[in-house]
Order: structure tokens, then sequence, then C-alpha cells
């Protein structure tokens, strides 16, 4: 009888014990490519991710709710994305928040996302009119679009030629992946060559980009005076290589936020010296405190995803701060919801809508100096504009200078006529003003 | 001994041309159809239809309509990711631009499209043979990818060349829910596979198998090469051009030029040839073979639990796959569904061989 009621009481602590563990498990699904052409890349973003919510985890997790996370391989493709997606969905009590870390996923999913009532985080690249929070309820370009990499880096070449007026009769010419990805940015580059008279030439790359000659031929014989490129993986390094091999000058090449990473100039090595890339926002972090977190916390710890010299590189450091966003997003909506509580996805998008990341909690946070304060609301999801360019110096990316932000007067009405037609093509409505407050 | 053709006696013409001309085949497929189209809606989870029912069924149409040409008439064609991406833009700008088009009539105008262009690029058919054609296909492929990339009409002006559609209704039914999706594409499926197969089992299908196997002799006994060629481009352009709209109406919901890519041409093109060339049935063990066994291949270190990264079981997968291939093709090169008809011979003398 005893041995029994010992029994009982001991599988009936268990059962709470087992209860209470899944009631504070909070799901995040990690879309990775850890394998096809896009590896290099999407590797030291996979792990960046990964660790911060190990180290959140070791911190006792998002005010008591532990973090469980699930990897699955999309390989850059969409048709295998969306498998990932429907397997995750449902998975640990349901997903929190998608990051489907490729443009062509983030469309296929913005159709998805919102019949699951599932947020999706795209930073910096995704749809650049999905700021617009009236007709893009899950999605959360988060620190910026392809809208504000283009207009920041124009900016940036206007400053370097001593003003924006300069720029005409400048020829500029745009290499780009030839994808949404690519194609994104062209409608703003257009908008602002209107602006300022310069000539835009438009040079696509079929991807996955090894083959560039034929481009950089053009290149030599048009002669333009600077070269963005909005490449992606392998594209990146192959056009530097061609880049030298043309002569073209380094310093006169703006990348992406996507072309600014080690791996993209590695293989070239000293002769990538002078390339520079608008980052919004955070570019090679060794020295910030959340690095060194990681590193005492994770690494020390032998529980780190990777190398212990990626730590802090330039893709490693945007899965850390994608991360974040995703963790303050759910702390924000325990904030209003119950702390300590596993929250929605409903109260989830409240939260992501409601970041209010002052320089205090960023400070907080070890991310003081990687990146600029950033507040969202209901209508814009967004939240700052802010970007930086950094440049190679053949050995590592330093930082030029200044902070640049993104003119509203460009941006805003193209993201308003952008999401009205997305509107009336899939025949919604905006949302209204007491849907903003749920 | 269940499955025997002994005392299924045919007593008029009508039964001899029964597709399924023995009794347990008629039953088996009645019940199969019936766990389709009345069960599965009812048990499936949703991961099972958007993840792997859906793709399996609209990759299996777009099989299908391969195999007519590559399998039936005997022409090799890398061209069918284009095929697919005609169906799925024609079908989008036929539904976006012409307020109030139903669905079907977007998808099957679509497919005719796709149709169109198939009989184009099939003109070639007529001189070469063989792997020139392969290779005068495949400049489909790339026409097609890069007539989707740059010309911007196609695309209804999208500032990133990614389209979509949303608000799927047919006859004032929401195709909205993954079962309700699954019911879409499995309706089509049911009714191209009872047309193709009733297409290969008469005049116009001998005249492609006659075609296949031996284009003198066919042209001496009258079939004429220009019609059954061309004929073969257009059903089957037809087929694969309705199973690419699917695909980006029903399965996507948004696509890019890479969702119908080279890699989707050879992806059909392995089915055709995995699941038995000049086989109705061929081609969806075919699409099962590859839609199916990687996701499954993929799912099972997580099943039993066992400790390996993603990337690392992402490359077992491929590795598995493609052994397994290998050993498929060794084992009967005829395609999985050759492997099945033999079962089947097997079972009419189980348990009494010769």
């Amino acid at each position: 009888m005893k041995l029994a009621s010992i029994t009982l009481a001991a599988a009936a602590l268990l059962a709470t014990d087992l209860a209470l563990a899944q009631a504070k498990e909070q799901f995040f699904p990690v879309l990775t490519y850890r394998t096809g052409a896009y590896a290099p890349n999407g590797t030291p973003m996979a792990n960046g991710y990964v660790d911060y919510f190990k180290l959140i985890n070791s911190q006792g997790g998002i005010n008591g709710v532990k973090i469980v996370y699930e990897e699955c391989e999309t390989a850059y493709d969409t048709a295998r994305g969306i498998e990932c997606y429907e397997r995750l969905k449902g998975r640990h009590g349901g997903a929190t928040v998608f990051q489907p870390q490729s443009t062509g996923l983030t469309f296929a999913l913005t159709d998805k996302a919102p019949l699951d009532k599932i947020p999706l985080i795209t930073t910096g690249y995704g749809r650049s009119d999905s700021q617009d929070g009236g007709a893009f309820k899950w999605n959360f370009p988060l620190v910026g679009t392809h809208w504000v990499a283009a207009d920041t880096v124009i900016q940036a070449i206007g400053r370097k030629e001593g003003g924006l007026d300069k720029l005409k009769g400048k020829k500029i010419a745009y290499v780009y992946h030839d994808s949404p990805y690519g194609k994104e940015a062209i409608s703003l580059l257009q908008e602002r060559a209107k602006m300022h008279g310069f000539d835009l030439l438009l040079l696509p790359v079929a991807a996955p980009g090894v083959e560039q000659k034929a481009t950089w031929l053009q290149i030599r014989q048009i002669r333009p005076d600077y070269v963005l490129l909005w490449g992606w993986g392998v594209m990146n390094s192959a056009a530097l290589k061609e880049a030298v091999a043309t002569g073209f000058p380094r310093e006169k090449m703006y990348g992406s936020w996507w072309s600014g990473a080690e791996p993209d100039v590695k293989d070239v090595g000293e002769a990538a010296k002078g390339f520079n890339a608008v980052m919004l926002q955070h570019g090679a972090e060794p020295e910030s405190k959340i690095v060194k977190t990681i590193l005492a916390q994770v690494h020390e710890k032998g529980q780190g995803s990777g190398p212990r010299e990626e730590v802090g590189q330039v893709l490693y450091m945007r899965g850390v701060m994608s991360a974040m966003l995703a963790v303050e997003g759910v702390r924000r909506a325990q904030e209003r919801f119950g702390k300590g509580k596993v929250v929605s996805t409903d109260q989830v998008r409240w939260g992501f809508e409601n970041l209010a990341l002052d320089q205090k909690r960023l400070d907080a946070l070890g991310f003081g100096g990687v990146m600029q304060p950033l507040s969202t609301s209901c209508a814009d999801h967004m939240g700052a504009s802010w970007t930086r360019i950094h440049t190679w110096d053949g050995v590592k990316w330093t930082r030029a200078g200044e902070w640049l932000q993104a003119d509203d007067q460009i941006i805003k009405p193209m993201v308003k006529a952008s999401s009205d037609r997305y509107v009336t093509e899939k025949k919604m409505t905006r949302r209204t003003p007491e849907d903003c407050q749920s | 001994m269940l499955y025997s053709e002994n005392g299924q006696f045919k007593s008029n013409h009508r039964a001899d041309l029964a597709i399924f001309p023995i009794r347990e085949d008629r039953i088996a497929i009645a019940l199969l159809l019936l766990a389709a189209f009345v069960i599965v809606p009812v048990i499936a989870p949703a991961y099972l239809f958007s993840a792997i029912l859906i793709p399996f069924l609209i990759l299996s149409l777009a099989a299908l309509g391969l195999n007519i040409l590559v399998g039936y008439c005997g022409q090799i064609s890398l061209g069918s990711g284009a095929f697919m991406a005609i169906g799925a833009y024609a079908a989008y700008n036929l539904h976006t631009r012409i307020e109030g088009m139903p669905l079907i009539a977007s998808l099957l105008l679509g497919g005719l499209c796709a149709t169109a262009v198939g009989v184009l690029f099939g003109i070639p058919s007529l001189r070469i043979k063989g792997l020139y054609l392969a290779v005068a296909t495949l400049a489909a492929q790339f026409f097609a990818d890069w007539a989707f990339l740059r010309i911007k009409w196609f695309t209804n002006d999208s500032n990133s060349g990614s389209v979509g559609v949303a608000g799927l209704k047919v006859l004032g039914f929401a195709i909205e829910t993954p079962a309700q999706k699954y019911l879409f594409c499995l309706a089509f499926v049911c009714v191209f596979a009872l047309a193709t197969k009733n297409m290969v089992r008469g005049a116009i299908g001998r005249e492609w198998m006659a075609m296949r196997d031996m284009q003198v002799a066919a042209a001496v006994i009258g079939i004429r090469p220009v019609y059954a060629k061309l004929s073969a481009f257009a059903v089957s352009s037809f087929i694969v051009g309705v199973a690419g709209a699917l695909w980006g109406f029903v399965h996507l919901g948004s696509w890019e030029p890479a969702a119908f890519g080279i890699d989707r041409s050879f992806q059909l093109l392995f089915m055709v040839i995995i699941g038995g060339m000049g086989s109705i049935m061929g081609s969806f063990f075919g699409a099962a073979f590859i839609v199916l066994l990687p996701i499954v291949l993929d799912n099972v270190p997580a099943w039993f639990n066992l400790p390996i990264g993603t990337a690392l079981a992402s490359h077992l997968t491929l590795m598995v796959f493609g052994a397994l291939i290998v050993f498929f093709l060794i084992v009967e090169p005829h395609g999985l569904a050759r492997l099945w008809s033999m079962a089947k011979e097997k079972l009419r003398l189980w348990p009494f061989p010769h």
C-alpha cells in the first residue's frame, strides 16, 4: 500500500513536472542552408542564430521560458523551404516565428503565414513593401529592406562625390543576382536615377552567379563610375575576381548587406581591398559585448555550433541579431500578456509590432554599438532605416564612418504604392486601427 | 489465389476493352479512389497534405504529361520545366488581368498556351532525334527562364519579378485549406490520368508508340510523322502546363522562374525513367520515389533521435537517394512500373507456380 502510494505520488510529481516543462517552452523553428550553393554563407548565419538561443537558455530562458529550436535544411530552395515550414509549424506546441533567410521563400510564405497566423521576420531581405503593417500584418522586415540598403548606398556614393547633385551624368552599373533578391532594389534605384540624373545600367547575372565573364566585359566597355553588387553566395567572390581581372577599381564597388561578409572576400583576399558594402546596422563586431558573452558562456563550455573564429564575423552576427530580434519580440509580448508565460503567435505579433529597443536596452543586451535603437509600430513594421558602409582592408572589414539613414520621402510613397497594389491584387482589405490594438 | 482471373470470362467486346480487365484490379482501384477522395481528407494531418500529397499529385501529373512524350512517343525532352513555367505564367496573367476569370478556365487556358509553345518547340523533332532533340528542347528551358526573368509584362511589372495569386475559388467554393487544395489537385489528376490512359489505348496512342518503335516502318504503314509527333508534343505540354499552373497556384502560391528551372526538368525526366517509360502507373511511382523518398530519408534521424546535424543529414539523404537510384536501375532498368507488373504476374500464379 505504502509503496503504491509512493509510486503514485512520484508519478504525479513527474507528470506535473512534465506538464510544467511542456508549458514553459517557446518553439523557434530554424530554417537553414548548410548545404548547396549558398552553404558558405548560410552556415555561419545558422550558427549565430542557434548560439544565441543557447546563450538565452543558459541564462534561464526568456523570463524562465525555455527556448526549444529545431533546424530544417532548405538548401535555399523554395519548394524545400515550404516543406520545412509545413513540417515545423506545428511542432512543440506551434512555431513562434519563422525567419526564411531567403527572398524567394519569403514571397511564398507571405501568402501562407497569415492563414496559419505565424509572424515572419525578414531582416534586410524579402518584400520591401512589407514594412507597411497595414497591408502586411504578419511580415516584419526588421532593421531594413533592399530599398533602404539601395537608398543609402546611393547617398554614400553622393557623399564620396561631394554631394548628390554631383551624380548627374554619372554611370552606375547595378550587377545583380537574377532573382527576386536582386530585382527588389531596382525600382528604388530607378527612382533615385531619375532624381539625380545618373544613368543606371542593369546587368543581371544568372543564378548562382559563377559565370560572369560577359557581364564584366560589358563593364569594361561601358566603364561605369560605380558598380553596385547585389550578389549572394559564390556570386560575390566571382564578381570580385572578375573586377580584379578587368581592372575595375574595388574602391568604386559597393556591395549589398548580403555581399559584404567574410566568405565573399576571403578567397580574393588582398586583391579585394577597398571593396565597400552597405550594412544594415551591424557589420563584423568581434569587439562587441554580445560576442564576448557568447564566447564566454557558449563556446567556452563547448556548446558552440561552429568554429570559434567565426564568432563576431558579419554573417554570424546577422544570425545573432536575427535571433535577438525574435527573442525580444517574445519578451515584449510577455510584458503585456504575462511575464514568464508561453505566448501565442498573435501575442508575439503584437510584441514585434511594439518593439522598443532603446539604447539602454541594447546596451543591456550587449548590442550597444552593434546597432541603433529600433522601435516598431502597427503601421511601421521595419523599425529603423540606419545603415553604415564598411570596407575590406585586405584582412578584415573596417567601418568607414558615420551612420546613414534612408530617405523616407522617397521610400514611403513607394511602399504605399506597392502595398496598395498588393492589397488590390490579393483582394484583401487594409487593417483597421482597432485591429492594431489586438 | 486472391488475385487471379480464373473464372472471369469476357462475353462481350466491351468487357474485353476494359481498362482493368481483372475484377480484383477494379475493386482495388475503387477502394484506392474511395480512400483518396473520402478517407484521406478526413484523417490526414495538414503537414501530409501541404508537404507531401499536393506536391506528389502535381508532379505525378507533370510526369504523366512528360511520359506521353518520352515514354509513348520516344521523343526525349529536357524542356518540361519550361512548359510548366509557361502554364503557370499564362494562367497567372489570365487570372489577374481578366476580371472574374474562373480558376479552372485559367488553369486550362494556361495549359493551352503551353501547348502552343510545346508544338513550336516540337517542330525540330521532325528532323532531329535522340540527344540532339534533347538539346533542342533544352533551348525551350532557357528561353522560358529568360522570358519570365526579363519581360516585365509577364510578371505584371512586379518589383521583384515574383508573382502570386490568392483567394482561389471554384464555383463559389474557396480553395483555401490544405484538404481542399488536395481534393482539387486530386480531381485534376484523376481526370487527366483517365484521359491519358484512353488516349494511349486509342488510335493516337498507337501512332505514338509506332513512331517510338520504328519511325520508318510507321511511316510506311501510313502514319504521318508530323501529326504523330506534334500531337504528342501538344498533349504532353498541355498536361505539363496544367501541372505547372497547379504548382504555382495551389502549391507555391507565389513563385519565381527558379521554381521551374532546369532542375525541375531533370527531376521530371528522372521520374519518368525511374517510374517506368510508357506507363501511366509508372508516372505515379516515379513521382512518389522522387518526391517522397528524400523527405522520408530526411526525417529518419529525427524519428530515431539520432544526434546528427542537419547538414550531415542532408548530405546523407543525397547519398542514400543516389545509391537507391543506381540500385533500382540495375535491378530493373525498365522502372518501378515493370517491377509492379512482374509482382502482379507472380501473384496471379501464387501459390501454385508452374
